[in-house]
């Protein structure tokens, strides 16, 4: 489903990604944990190329993102193939992003009539259908800032489901929430996850990771220093570095 | 005086009325500034309508006299073609700038620097003077390849012609500056949304991007555009008949230069309100998603 190979990046003098190897099977869920500046965030957006690799490659759905395989190099793909490639990976930020200029409901029609030219109708009788699921379809017409932090990341979660996406990407997702706000959103991503969406969830809802996650990966100095079923990497860490995290945080 | 016994308590205050409002601090200093103001004021009426040197019945002679009102016609012919050249090459330069090839945006620097660099009247003087350059316009291949069209210039570059590129191509410079910033001010994490679902940078831009900078640019544009209404005045040293230049017209002719240059300031000042009045409507229908932002719910 996801397969990442080597994968390198640099911002400047500093290497963020130094190789980084993962594989997220169909329907899994694997979070990724690690303290901030471990590249976590780096290798998500890498994954919807928001931003661009340096080195190693990334292949979703068995294609890669952003480039195409013309004789024995990678070549940059023009940019509508690029967009096509992101409608499939849903991508849900930690700061929600909705867009301040529209409604709710604008906000979850508005890719799908663009990108995957849906009529209007359809667009806007699945976005109630997904509102609803996100139990926020009474506030379909309001504007974004005027939901508070954990309805807005319902709404981004609704927005990103509306392309049908085969993979979600989340972002430190209840990061920016206050601590009363984190539990409707994390209930939605459980629900996800129970109906067999993939998920690449960066994260450090330790509890979500132990109760949801298929697969948790440690990363650390842009590595990936530990990975494993829940149960092993949470309970039962094997890296001293892992350890010592896992005991900060807790 | 030696006594050590407790402080002696400020009066024991009555029980206040609470049914009335507390009475406001008197301010005698602001009253005065207010009196002083309102007297020079009076005075200043006073002194303009009682000086006959004002002539206010020739003003009201020729507030709507067809000459004046013609002028009014082509001033706010000449603020709006400019003004809409000017958002045009404005927007353009923009994006030219922030685009990431340098070739782009070094030009947009270019003619940014260029154009607000040198004063509207120069340009204006420029262009009407074009012949001087090109005798003759001339569409064809460029460099060496065949004309095909050939025009003398003086045909084409009219005076309002030369207006319109003098006073546009200045507007266009500060247009870009404007809409620069407009775009810079929408949170970046606005434009990843936008690429994550998968829309176009021209989509995102358009949809996204821009709707919201509006909010940035709408009030300097207004600036601009009064500030046009104004500028306009420049072309009459081109010959265009606006405003300025048709009540020119009247007081060489009949010496009456102060009521005539009353009326065309009565005029200008109307448009300018006219304006002011729009913008405000405008800002008020852009901040509809903000000004309802009260207390977030749930």
């Amino acid at each position: 489903m996801i397969e990442i190979r080597d994968l390198h990046k640099r911002f400047g003098h500093v290497e963020v990604l130094k190789g980084v190897d993962l594989t997220v099977d169909m329907g899994k869920v694997v979070c990724v944990i690690g303290p901030s500046g471990s590249g976590k965030s780096t290798l998500l957006r890498c994954i919807n190329h928001l931003e661009r690799p340096d080195a190693g490659y990334i292949l979703v759905n068995g294609h890669f993102v952003g480039y195409r395989v013309v004789g024995d190099r990678l070549h940059e793909v023009r940019e509508l193939d690029l967009c096509a490639s992101r409608a499939s990976i849903g991508m849900v930020f930690q700061r929600f992003n909705l867009f301040q200029n529209m409604t709710v409901l604008d906000n979850v029609t508005l890719a799908p009539k663009l990108a995957l030219r849906v009529a209007a109708a359809d667009a806007e009788r699945k976005a109630l259908a997904l509102l609803e699921r996100v139990g926020l379809a009474n506030k379909k017409d309001r504007y974004p800032n005027r939901l508070s932090g954990g309805e807005q990341q319902r709404v981004a979660i609704a927005r990103a489901l509306a392309m049908e996406p085969r993979v979600m990407l989340f972002d430190e997702a209840t990061s920016a929430l206050d601590p009363e706000l984190v539990g409707e959103v994390l209930d939605v991503m459980r629900a996800l996850a129970r109906d067999g969406m993939t998920m690449v969830v960066v994260t450090h809802e330790i509890g979500f990771a132990r109760e949801v996650a298929d697969e948790v990966v440690f990363m650390d100095q842009g590595v990936v220093a530990e990975r494993g079923p829940p149960s092993q990497v949470l309970q039962a860490p094997r890296e001293a570095r892992t350890r010592e995290f896992l005991a900060r945080l807790l | 005086m030696s006594s050590t016994a407790s402080p002696t308590l400020p009066q024991q205050p009555g029980t206040p009325r609470l049914d009335l409002p507390p009475v406001p601090l008197a301010r005698p200093g602001r009253w005065l500034a207010a009196a002083l103001v309102a007297l020079l004021v009076l005075w200043f009426v006073w002194i303009v309508f009682n000086n006959p040197n004002f002539q206010w019945r020739v003003v009201g002679k020729y507030l709507f006299s067809k000459e004046i009102l013609d002028g009014v016609k082509l001033t706010i012919e000449l603020t709006i073609s400019a003004m809409l050249i000017g958002m045009t090459l404005g927007l353009t330069a923009a994006l030219m700038r922030l685009s990431d090839n340098k070739l782009l945006s070094t030009a947009a620097k270019g003619y940014i620097v260029f154009f607000r660099g040198t004063p509207a009247l120069v340009q204006l003087i420029f262009w009407f003077n074009l012949a001087a350059l090109f005798p003759r316009m001339t569409l064809g291949v460029p460099f060496f390849g065949p004309d095909l069209l050939s025009i003398d210039a003086n045909a084409i570059i009219t005076p309002v012609v030369a207006a319109n590129l003098g006073l546009g191509l200045c507007e266009g410079a500060y247009m870009s500056e404007i809409i620069r910033a407009g775009i810079l001010s929408v949170d970046p994490g606005q434009r990843e949304a936008a690429a994550a679902l998968g829309l176009t940078r021209a989509q995102a831009m358009r949809r996204i991007i821009l709707p919201q900078a509006l909010r940035v640019i709408v009030p300097p544009t207004g600036n601009q555009i009064i500030g046009m209404l104004k500028l306009t005045s420049l072309a009459s040293v081109i010959s265009v008949t606006e405003l300025l230049s048709a009540a020119g017209l009247i007081y060489t002719r009949t010496y009456e230069t102060i009521p005539l240059l009353i009326v065309a300031s009565i005029w200008y000042v109307a448009l300018t309100g006219l304006l002011t009045i729009v913008q405000r409507l405008i800002e008020r229908r852009l901040g509809r998603s903000v000004q309802d932002a009260g207390p977030a719910t749930g």
